[in-house]
Parts: C-alpha cells; structure tokens; sequence
C-alpha cells in the first residue's frame, strides 16, 4: 500500500476564490450549477454529485476594533474519514478504501441504492440520476494512481488547500495551530484529528466547528460495534423480511 | 509595479489601497500571504507582516488583512497625507535617504502658493493652471557655466535648481510640503475618511516604524485609487509616502500597480494611451515642428550637475529608432526623421473623447479592437446613444459583446438605430503565441494552445489585412497625405500575417549597419542607424534569442535566484534590461550598502554593482568614493525621487479632493470642493454638457463604488457557464442596516438610479459594507460589481434578458486632469426596494 494522502486546508489562509472548485470540475467533469443566485458569495451551496469542492463563507461580527467582521472561508470537501460510514453501509462494496487510503466510489460497481448518501455525516455525496450513482470527491485517484496531486490542491494559489502525505499534513497543521496560538489566534485548532477515527481530509478553524456546519468531536462518532437493540432491531427486521420475500415468492404462482 | 509580485514576499508591512488583490490577483495573493507567515518579517520583532486594507468594502482581501479601516471611496489622499503629517511631525521619515535621494532639498519659486484649495496659477475660466509658478528656483550664472563646461548632449540644456541640503530654507521642497500637510491632521484624516482617529493612529504608528533602514513597506494599489478624478494625485500620495520612508528602489518597498488584465501593462507599454507614443514617449503637440523642438519640449532638463538625466539626454535617440523603424528608408536626416508623420492631436483624445465627439456628429465610424465600449464606458446610455451616431461600428472580438449588440439590446428599437455594425470574429488568446507583461513588468512568451476556431482571425492579420487595403486605395487614389501610409514599413515574410515572433523583433530593434538586433537601448543612436518598435523592450530579443521564453525558475532556486530575493534573473525578461526593481541604486546608501543587509537589491562589491540589474552605471563609484557620482533616479531631470512634482497637472503636492458627486462639503475647503481641473465633457445630441448629469447628495443620498469579483473576468466570463454558476446574477451590495432602514432582505430586486440611469438587480444584504461617519454625517457606502449586461448565459436565461444590468448606466462622465481616467469608484445613487 502507497503511504496514506491527506488534504490539510487551512482556512486562515483561504481567499475564497473558489479555484479549488473550477480545477475540481474541470478535471472531474463535472456538470455546471444552474444559475442560482443565493444569499451570499457562495452559490454553490453544497457539496454533491455537482460539486466536490465547496468553498463555504461564514460571516460573523466581531468586537474587535480592527477587524470588526471574520469572514471565514473554508475550502470543504469530503473528509475521506477513517471510520467512513458510507464504507461501511454500502451494500454492493461499490465503497472501497484505496491503496492511498482515501474513499473512494466505484461508478461501475455502485447500484444507486443511495444508502450512502443518508449514512454520511458530512452530507457529502449526492446521486447522479444519469449515471444512476452516487457521486463525491474522489481524491482524484486516477491523478494520485499517475504521481500527481489533486487538481484542488495543485490550483490552490494561497496553498490554504495542501496535499501530501498524511503524517507529515498532521505535523504540519499542528506547528501552524501553535503558531497562530502564539500571535494571539486562541481559538485556532484543528478539525479532524479524531472525529470519526481521524479525517483525512482535515481543517484548520479558528471558531468552533458548529460555526462551520461540522458536527463537534462529542457526535462525530460511528455507531458503536456493541449496540446490542441495534443488532437484535436489525436481526427481528431481517427475519421477517426474509419470511415476506419467501412469502411473496410463494404467492407468485397464484396470480399466473 | 515598481517592484513584482515575488516581491511582496520581502515586505514587513503591507498597505493596500484602492486594491483587492485577493479577488482581483488571487494567484499573486499567495506573495501576500508567504509574507504573512514569514517571521523574519514584520514590524517590531517580526512574526510575519502585517497587511493593512483601507477600502470602503470589507473584502476577501480584507479577511486575511490585519487591520481594516473602512475608508470612504476616493479619500485616499486625505489617508496619505495624514500618514505623511504624522511621519513629518514626528521626524519619522528616513533622513539620508530624504536628503539625498529626494528633491526635498529643491528651493521652489516664491510665486507658488497654495490658498483655499488652489494651487497658484489658476485660470477658472479655462479650468486649467498655469504650472510655471511651481518650478524650482534656478541658478542661472551655475546653469550657463556648466553648459558651457558640459555642451549639451540631444538638446538636453541644463536648467541647475538651487538646493539647501539643511532642508531649513521655507522655501525648500520639505519645508513647504511639511506646511501643506500639516493641516492632515488624525481628526481632519478622520472627518474626511471615515476612518476613527485612534484606528488611524494605531496605522499610522505602524507606517512610522517603516522609515527604519532595517524595515519596509510595499505599497499596492488597483484602479480603485485611478478611477477618480484625483486618480493621478491619489497614486502620487502613496509614492511620495514612500519616498519620505526611503522605500522606493528597495526589495519589499516601492508603489506597486495591480494591473487589470494579463497584459495591460504591455498594452500601456506600446501606447494604448492617446498621448503617448511607445516606450512613454509623449505625443508631440501640434506646435512641434522639428524633432529638434519635441524633444527640447517634452524631454526632462538637467536640474542638477550630478543628475544623469538618463531620459532627457537619450530622449531623441529613442524617438529617431523609433521612427526609422516605422517608416525605414523614407526617415533620413534631411526630413527630420519623418518626424511629421506623425499625428499629433490638437485637443483631448482619449477614449472618452470618442463618444463626446460622436455625439456632437464629428465622428464616422469606430474599430473596438479588445475592448467593449458599452460595458466599460462610463454614463452607458450616453455611450450607446454615441455609437447610434455613429456610421458604422466594427467589433473585433472572440465572442459577441454588448457592443456588437448594441442595437438590438433590450428596450432598443433596432430600426431607429442607423449604425451599420460588422462582428469580425477574433482568435482568443490561447489561439494565439506571444508575449503578456504582467503587473510586475516581465514579459513572458506563451504558446498556442488551440488552432483559431472557425472563421477567427488574429487582431494583428485583420489590421494588417485592413492596413493593405488602405495603402492600395491611397497607392491608387492619392489623398491629402498619403506619405505616413505609404512609408510604413511592414518587414514581415507576409506583410498581410505578421508573425508576433516578428513583431517581438521589430519591437527590440535593430542596429541597421550590422542588421543585428539591439542588446541595449544604451546602444540606440539619433543618427538614423538603429531602430526600437519601443526602447523600454529593447534588450528582450537579442541575437541570442527571445529572452522572454526563459524559464528558469523554481525548478532550481538556488542557480536561478542567486541572491535569495526572488529576482529569477533568468525568468522570461523584465522591462528595462532585465531589472526586477526600478530605482535600485536606492536600495543602497551613500557608501554603497544595502539599507538592510538582509534585503539586498544592489551592492557596490568594491569595483562594481551586484545583485539585482543595476539601474545605474554598473561601475559607477558609489558617493562616499565620487562624490560627484549620479544621483539614484536616473530617468528624472532632479537625479532624486519627487516629492512635490513638476509635471502634474493639478497641482505638485497631492491635495485631497472630493469626487464631483460626493456626501459632503470638502472639509479642508468647501469652497473648492471638487478638483478644479477635473476634465468635463460637453456633450452633444440628447446628451448635453456631461455636469449637468452630475447629481447631488440631496436627490442621491448614497455614496456608491464600482468593482470586480473573483468569479468573473469583467465581462467575457458571461459566455462561460461554469463561471456564471459560481456568481450567476447581478446584484448590489447593501450594509444590513440600510437593508433594514429600506425593509429590503437578500435575494429581493432592486432599483439603483444616479442622475444618469439605473439599475435592476437583486439585493445581496451584508455586514461586509457599514455606514461611516463622514464630517459628522453618516454616509452608507453600496457596491456595485460590474461583470453583467444584456450578453451571456446569465441574460438569456433571464425573463428580462438582461435589461438595466450595466453598472456603467450610473457612473460619472468625467475625466481626471492628468489621464482622463474616468471617476467609476466613487459616485451618488438613491436605492429602492421594487
């Protein structure tokens, strides 16, 4: 196996210039947005079978005098979760974890059951009703399989979106939070570290995540494997389900 | 850019006025930002540099600033010249850089004067000033002798100023603008800016630390300070900042212009402007009659016996190359050069004058060659009513524009409207090689990426196609003056497709004994034996090759950025001779040192200057050992950077004035509101005298400003679906509590009118934009992106195609005195929810 990617964005050093998501679509061939005019610089709106990069403003007055607005904005995307719950509900293994260790959907395996799309917490996936599928970022493997960075990353002019190898990203997102720290940035920390098992696609705020529409470390967690109502609620279901399919089946004959 | 975008990186404080490099330069941003995260870098102990954004708008520039000070649109000399009164009054500024490099010492005439908002030598009645009263005191007895010692080289007399080196003379160029500025103080900054006095304080604080040698700051400035009609003085006000602080000439320091298209600096290069020629050359007055008499006119005279007067001295020798390139073997001695040839306009010609003559009838017909005069003309209704009186109206452009549909726009009667209008379709710039020369002056060769498309035509065939065709109609017919057609010269291999490899060449120059290309413009003679298509490039194509393909870059920065500071000397080539930044003999002391050793441009190594391309005798002593060695500017008659000029048309010191719709009464002198010599057009046909369609703060309460978004490239991106997804509508920008006063929310239309016209759009509410206090008044700023109009995927889409989306329907038809810029940043509107 290559050693694991990750993407580490920086959102203090994010222009908003939605570069990431051009190169992302160009490269990716994804489908224009329609012409929607929204409620602030971002049109966009969200990440889906469209878009899987989305460059999210959040606007919020301060009380400082020489910064009386925090503008942030965050390059998001899918976070390529260790723990990824759309892996693991996937019925058709169309999911699968890369030799890079990113998530990724094969298109010729998936059968559209959209199963995914309800388990991720980061509402990332949306479903292509022309192909069929569903449809996220896919850390560009075919780009990673070739020896070349993501198209977000490589068209990233501030490098608030940088690429590399995941350990070297995570040291280097903690020498950045220490030293936002030290100029007076106390709010600077970083967003998936753990949250579902580590991200690999990872954020550095300066707000809590709420203020980004992330869940907080406390929720973002997959169910737990010992969830013993949860195994006999799905056991009970499976049982009887089983029985109306024998059931129905039998009763095809009849209407011959 | 004095400097270039790599440059930034170097700086400890970073002023940004008038600019939104993050969404206007995203790419160039990341210079801002590697500064920012520099520790080496920065005021005080460091910890990386400090962006500070004054602008009216809180933008995604302003985001990653340290300090934003919401100015008031168009106020930015009142910024300037508060932070040069707090420098001065508190002996901030940097002594020996000051008394040396600059003409603070300079001893100007008794006669200037400057009484209730005027400069002397004012004629109201003409709307001009007669500049000859702000001239230096001159020594005559020096003057004869020394040109009688030194005869005068290329009509280059010498004119010797008289100087006190103590600076103590009133009557000394620091002395007088110390007295001029010392009415910027922070409550008068304040009243007039918006900006609060302990914000501007705290800046100013910041600016005064930059007057340290071991310190810099760059300043960066977009047309949101030349959009106005104190465009010039309001750049002036940065410039003469930084000569106070002694960073100009240095890495990390200079003034530095963002620049709106990928090669708009090299369209102002060759002479986009009316009254230049290429290589800044001025456009002879009508008056000239020998070359003799030009350049003695408008070349710089020697001020002092150690200026070089590099220009002035060379002044003819790039004008005869340029001529004797353009017309070859019919420019000779005996005609001057054909210095008649060339046209030399009696009145006003800027491309603002177009739609005034056409107005008035005096104009037949018009070629739009790159450029849409319906979308960037100011007053769009008057505009469009100019080109309806016109005959015909040629649109040369890759993708049809609101000008080659002008006459069937929404509203329009296309029937009424008689202009007989062609669409040439033209080669997009990736259809095409050739050069771009960015803001920081590199000219940088690219390739063609696609073959034309369809029935697309280089702009430069279609004109060298058209040009043929009128030299064979003159060659057949004669005419009143068929001389400058006829002699042109068009040495390409097919004179009808010139290869912009060939232009490259004609534009470097030749020495015509050898045929060899020119190296230097140092070699250029005004004996008709070389030629320069524009002397600043002269030394891009030598024989060696195009210097501008280079790409020598981070693929090895240790052999390609020799000295650490970014210059990549063999990275495509910059303008002139390969310099990355201007005025660099500054960038070192009198003894040849480096202000700061870390941030070296050129050193004196003991017998010569390295570092950077020296902008200098390469081995021309530094003064600690020739005392009589040139002064660090070399292109000006004073040999020092200026201070107070004499070549500005409103006046030599910058002097806060009020655009010509503002909120308020000039707090300095409401009696002299508006800049006196702002250029107002008289019009003509439905549209009369230009002032008359200025409006007042009464029928108007709103101060408005005009500008650009990431997402867009001005107007051409309305054909690129994927972009108008990412801003797809037009809208204004309206401070939250204005939107509550008014009872409009986001995604609600809207109407904005000036005396001029309107606009209907959607309401974007924010906190971004927030009502300042001007002069005791509160005054609510909106904004008005300029990317749309009634051509593009986002029009036709619309029910209402497109009708009232140009934002040029409600700006000002005026000119700013020195550039007939127009005034697209600060102007007068009423809003309402419809």
């Amino acid at each position: 196996m290559a050693t694991p990617v990750g993407f580490f964005t920086d959102t203090t050093l994010c222009i908003g210039c939605k570069a990431c998501e051009v190169a992302c679509k160009e490269w990716n061939q994804l489908p224009d947005n329609p012409i929607q005019f929204r409620d602030s610089y971002d049109n966009t709106g969200q990440l889906d079978q469209r878009n899987f990069r989305h460059v999210r403003f959040v606007e919020q007055a301060t009380s400082n005098p020489d910064k009386p607005i925090a503008w942030s904005m965050m390059s998001d995307v899918c976070k390529h979760c260790a723990n990824a719950s759309c892996l693991e509900v996937c019925p058709t293994d169309a999911i699968i974890r890369t030799e890079f260790d990113t998530v990724y959907i094969q298109q010729d395996v998936c059968n559209g059951c959209r199963d995914c799309i309800a388990a991720c917490p980061y509402g990332v996936i949306g479903f292509d009703s022309q192909s069929g599928t569903a449809k996220k970022c896919t850390f560009c493997y075919d780009r990673l399989q070739n020896n070349k960075m993501p198209a977000c990353a490589q068209a990233c002019p501030t490098q608030s979106i940088k690429f590399g190898n995941l350990a070297d990203l995570r040291k280097m997102a903690a020498d950045r939070v220490q030293a936002l720290q030290a100029q007076g940035v106390t709010q600077a920390r970083i967003y998936g570290d753990t949250e579902y098992g580590g991200l690999h696609a990872f954020f550095l705020l300066t707000d809590k995540p709420e203020a980004y529409a992330l869940p907080n470390a406390e929720s973002a967690v997959l169910p737990g494997r010992n969830d013993v109502p949860g195994y006999l609620a799905v056991a009970v279901t499976s049982v009887l389900a089983a029985i109306g399919g024998l059931v129905a089946f039998r009763r095809r004959g009849e209407r011959a | 850019m004095t400097n270039h975008w790599r440059d930034i990186k170097n700086a400890d404080l970073i002023l940004i006025n008038g600019a939104n490099p993050a969404e206007a330069h995203p790419v160039g941003f990341q210079w801002f930002v590697q500064a920012k995260l520099d520790p080496q870098r920065g005021p005080g102990a460091g910890g990386g540099a400090k962006i500070i954004h004054a602008d009216p708008r809180f933008t995604r520039t302003s985001a990653l600033a340290d300090i934003y000070a919401r100015i008031r649109t168009g106020t930015d000399v009142a910024y300037f010249g508060g932070l040069i009164n707090y420098v001065l009054q508190n002996n901030l500024h940097h002594e020996s850089y000051v008394t040396n490099y600059t003409n603070a010492s300079f001893l100007v005439k008794k006669e200037y004067g400057f009484t209730d908002g005027l400069f002397s030598g004012y004629d109201p009645k003409a709307r001009k000033y007669n500049t000859a009263s702000w001239g230096y005191q001159i020594d005559d007895a020096a003057s004869v002798a020394y040109n009688a010692a030194h005869p005068p080289a290329g009509g280059a007399v010498a004119t010797l100023a008289k100087r006190d080196l103590t600076l103590q003379d009133p009557q000394t160029v620091f002395q007088l603008m110390k007295q001029h500025y010392s009415r910027y103080t922070p409550e008068m900054v304040s009243r007039i800016t918006g900006i609060p006095q302990d914000q501007f304080l705290r800046i100013a604080k910041l600016v005064g630390e930059m007057g340290q040698p071991n310190k810099v700051m760059t300043i960066v400035y977009a047309v949101g300070l030349t959009h106005h009609t104190t465009g010039g003085e309001l750049i002036r006000s940065g410039a003469v900042l930084q000569l106070l602080l002694g960073n100009m000439g240095r890495p990390g320091g200079g003034m530095n212009a963002e620049r709106g298209h990928a090669n708009i600096q090299g369209n102002t290069d060759h002479a986009i402007s009316w009254e230049i020629l290429p290589g800044y050359l001025q456009i002879p007055a009508p008056q000239r009659k020998t070359i003799d008499e030009y350049v003695a006119a408008q070349a710089p005279k020697k001020l002092d016996p150690q200026s070089w007067n590099f220009f002035g001295t060379n002044y003819k020798k790039f004008m005869v190359s340029l001529l004797k390139g353009w017309y070859g073997d019919a420019a000779t001695k005996d005609n001057d050069f054909a210095f008649n040839f060339i046209p030399k306009p009696g009145q006003n010609s800027s491309w603002m004058s177009i739609y005034d003559q056409s107005l008035k009838g005096k104009m037949q017909g018009l070629i739009l060659s790159g450029m849409t005069a319906t979308s960037i003309g100011p007053d769009s209704n008057r505009v469009m009513e100019a080109l309806a009186n016109l005959k015909w109206l040629v649109v040369m452009d890759a993708l049809p524009t609101t000008s080659s549909e002008f006459w069937r726009r929404p509203g329009a009667s296309p029937a009424s409207i008689q202009t007989e209008v062609f669409m040439v379709p033209t080669t997009h710039w990736i259809e095409k090689d050739g050069s771009f020369t960015n803001s920081g002056r590199w000219a940088q060769w690219k390739e063609q990426v696609l073959p034309p498309q369809g029935q697309a035509r280089h702009d430069h065939w279609i004109l060298a196609d058209l040009f043929q065709r009128v030299k064979t109609l003159y060659r057949q017919q004669g005419g009143k003056f068929p001389d400058p057609i006829i002699a042109l010269t068009l040495k390409y291999q097919d004179p009808a497709k010139p290869q912009l490899d060939e232009i490259a060449q004609e534009i470097n120059g030749f020495d015509l004994t050898t045929g060899k290309r020119m190296s230097s413009f140092a070699n250029l003679k005004d004996d008709g034996t070389t030629t320069a298509g524009d002397w600043i490039y002269t030394g891009s194509y030598p024989d060696s090759g195009n210097l501008m393909k280079r790409t020598d870059g981070i693929q090895d920065v240790k052999t390609n950025d020799p000295t650490g500071m970014g210059f990549f000397p063999k990275w495509a080539w910059s303008w002139p001779l390969n310099r990355r930044v201007l005025y660099n003999r500054a960038s070192a002391d009198l003894e040849g040192k480096p202000w700061d050793q870390t941030r070296p441009g050129i050193t004196w190594n003991g017998s010569k200057w390295v570092g950077d391309v020296p902008d200098y005798p390469a081995t021309m002593k530094p003064y600690t050992l020739d005392p009589k060695a040139w002064l660090p500017f070399i292109m000006t008659g004073e040999g020092t950077g200026r201070l107070f000029s004499t070549s500005m048309l409103d006046g030599p010191l910058p002097e806060h004035y009020e655009p010509v719709e503002a909120p308020v009464a000039n707090p300095l002198h409401p009696g002299q509101s508006a800049s006196p010599v702002a250029f107002l057009y008289s019009g003509g046909g439905s549209f009369g005298a230009a002032k008359d369609s200025f409006g007042t703060v009464a029928d108007y309460p709103y101060v408005a400003t005009s500008y650009r978004l990431t997402e867009h490239e001005h107007y051409v991106t309305q054909h690129v679906p994927l972009l108008v997804g990412l801003q797809p509508h037009p809208f204004v920008e309206v401070p939250e509590e204005l939107a509550k006063e008014k009872g409009i929310q986001t995604g609600d239309r809207v109407r904005v009118t000036s005396k001029r016209g309107k606009i209907e759009v959607l309401a974007l509410v924010t906190k971004r934009l927030a009502a300042s206090t001007i002069d005791g008044k509160k005054v609510y700023t909106i904004g008005i992106p300029i990317h749309w109009g009634f051509v593009g995927v986002a029009a036709d889409q619309d029910p209402s195609k497109g009708a009232n989306w140009l934002a040029n329907a409600l700006t000002p038809f005026v000119g700013d005195a020195n550039a007939y810029t127009p005034e697209f940043k600060a102007f007068l509107v009423d809003l309402k929810k419809i």
